[in-house]
């Protein structure tokens, strides 16, 4: 089992991307199995369907959707290898940059587009620094010069990544993509496998159902905020 | 230098790749190696960098490795041979058409009869794999997978009437930016020589300070063909349907086939389809004819152009309230 890891801002067009690579992995004769990871709601699953894709949708509800991506992945490659699929994709947004879902032995694909601004790149953080494949979206709505200046970006963030250009409307790329998909590891289980990025260093109050704010409520691992100085 | 790429000093390494000084950011000692600077990071510096120290060396080499590709000089390709694959109701295509830098291919045929298709499959350097089965060489051999992917990218420039800027800069910071990218070594002067160029494509003066998104039509697409002609790394451009765009299309052209590029043009307008020095005629998905440019058609070309004049010059008039009670003869 080929197991893959997409990663992205929200409405970057992971769905589609996935989707649409899914129909070429399909006419290549590879069988695919998609589990998507949302917080609260997520309506992508009945995409995948409609696709013929088969899929599971996780919601993390009131739990970090990281930490609940990292306790149910490995459930998620023996529900996939049960349905006899040749390779899984885990489809998660990455909602605070500060985390990602990349795994070590998992092929790592980071999803950003081209509307959200050159500088991008540099503050998405590991889920695009620890990514294998970064895939580019939405580049046929803007200039020739911001599509390279965003990949200059995306390579000074990740000079290891292969970059892929990628239109979710017409499926341009999927074939490439497809390609570095079919090259991943093959994987019988991801367990004792790490993760390529730690979460984040917490326990505190918020952690666990504070809501209140101010110095009395804020117990554990509290880290404050520094400003400069005012001006004599 | 690349079997230890980790003992390059701090200040050559920023030199080298201007990566290094976003990372490494102003250091009292610059004389110190990658390996010395590494070990003196504390765990607040990583956290700050976001790495950790395994995958922060990992960073490092790649960085020094893939400088050098980086100053390395453009992809050349002397020759893109497109072989043909089958049409819309699966009967087999007859193409074999090899195109070379400087030539002006324009694409003709109704709205839908794959001349995107066309576009697209070179774009991605296809191998028989896209709907249409044709297949694309570059300088006569076909790339091995792993190159295919790693130049399609690079290969082609796209410019289209739907591709607008969207980044919130002054035209001069950002086409600077590029150049940067580019590791042109005077990125101003290359910038300035930029807008001038679009200057010239366009009717109305834009300047360094002007908003990008402040950008009539007219005048982005003509910085878009400015920047892709000067600054682009890409030896092909594919064009599609910028008829409309308020520029001087001929001159457009020009200064792409000046800078030695090998230009498709897909197009309904008759000025441009018989301004390429061959028009590739596409049908039900499949090209259907390869006309080259006969002296006629070259001679009819300068009379369209004087049509062309008269048409801009009436829209002008109307534009500024006029009234048409007489046409003007215009020489025609």
């Amino acid at each position: 089992m080929r197991v893959i890891t997409v990663a992205g801002p929200p409405s970057v067009g992971k769905t589609s991307l996935i989707v649409k690579t899914a129909k070429t992995l399909r006419e290549a004769g590879q069988k695919l199995a998609v589990v998507k990871f949302d917080c609260l709601s997520t309506d992508d699953d009945l995409l995948y369907r409609r696709a013929g894709v088969p899929v599971a949708a996780g919601l993390a509800g009131s739990v970090c959707p990281d930490h609940y991506f990292v306790s149910n992945i490995d459930d998620c490659l023996q529900w996939a290898e049960g349905l006899g699929a040749d390779l899984l994709i885990a489809e998660s947004a990455g909602l605070c940059n500060r985390c990602s879902p990349h795994v070590q032995g998992a092929l790592a694909v980071c999803v950003v587009d081209n509307l959200s601004g050159v500088h991008t790149p540099k503050k998405i953080g590991p889920m695009l620094k620890m990514a294998d494949v970064v895939a580019i979206t939405k580049g046929d709505i803007v200039s020739q010069a911001e599509r390279e200046v965003f990949a200059h970006n995306v390579w000074r963030a990740n000079p290891q990544a292969q970059i892929v250009a990628f239109n979710g409307l017409t499926g341009q790329g999927s074939g490439e993509l497809a390609f570095h998909m079919r090259g991943a590891p093959d994987l019988d289980t991801l367990e004792g496998r790490r993760l390529r990025f730690p979460m984040p260093s917490a326990i505190c109050s918020y952690c666990i159902g504070e809501t209140c704010i101010g110095e009395n409520h804020q117990r554990g691992n509290v880290r404050k905020m520094r400003f400069p100085e005012a001006a004599a | 230098m690349s079997a230890h790429p980790l003992s390059l000093r701090l200040d050559e390494a920023q030199r080298l790749n201007p990566a290094f000084a976003a990372l490494i950011g102003p250091t009292p000692k610059p004389d110190l190696s990658l390996a010395e600077w590494l070990a003196t990071l504390g765990s607040d510096d990583l956290d700050r960098l976001k790495f950790s120290r395994v995958e922060l060396e990992a960073h490092l080499r790649a960085l020094v490795m893939q400088a050098d590709s980086l100053r390395a000089p453009v992809v050349g390709v002397h020759s893109l041979r497109i072989l043909g694959g089958r049409d819309k109701n699966g009967r087999a295509e007859q193409l074999d058409l090899e195109l070379r830098p400087g030539a002006i291919v324009s694409v003709v045929g109704p709205t839908g009869s794959g001349k995107s298709r066309l576009l697209g499959d070179i774009e991605c350097l296809a191998q028989g794999d896209t709907p249409s089965g044709r297949r694309i060489l570059i300088d006569g051999e076909i790339p091995e997978p792993a190159r295919r992917w790693a130049a399609s990218g690079k290969l082609v420039a796209q410019l289209s009437q739907n591709m607008n800027f969207v980044v919130d800069l002054t035209v001069g910071d950002f086409v600077e930016m590029h150049a940067e990218c580019r590791a042109i070594d005077d990125p101003e002067q290359a910038a300035a020589q930029v807008i001038a160029c679009a200057n010239e494509l366009a009717g109305e003066k834009f300047s360094a300070t002007t908003s990008l998104t402040q950008l009539s039509g007219g005048q982005s697409r003509a910085l878009m063909i400015a920047d892709v002609a000067l600054l682009s790394s890409s030896p092909i451009v594919l064009i599609d349907e910028i008829e409309n765009a308020g520029i001087n299309r001929r001159q457009a052209l020009d200064l792409l086939v000046a800078s030695d590029k090998i230009v498709l043009i897909s197009t309904h307008d008759p000025i441009l389809a018989l301004y390429a020095h061959r028009r590739i005629v596409i049908a039900a998905g499949a090209v259907s004819e390869v006309i080259e440019t006969t002296e006629a058609e070259r001679a009819h070309l300068a009379t369209l152009e004087r049509y062309d004049r008269l048409m801009s010059e009436l829209r002008e008039q109307l534009r500024h309230g006029a009234r048409l009670d007489a046409l003007p003869s215009f020489g025609i």
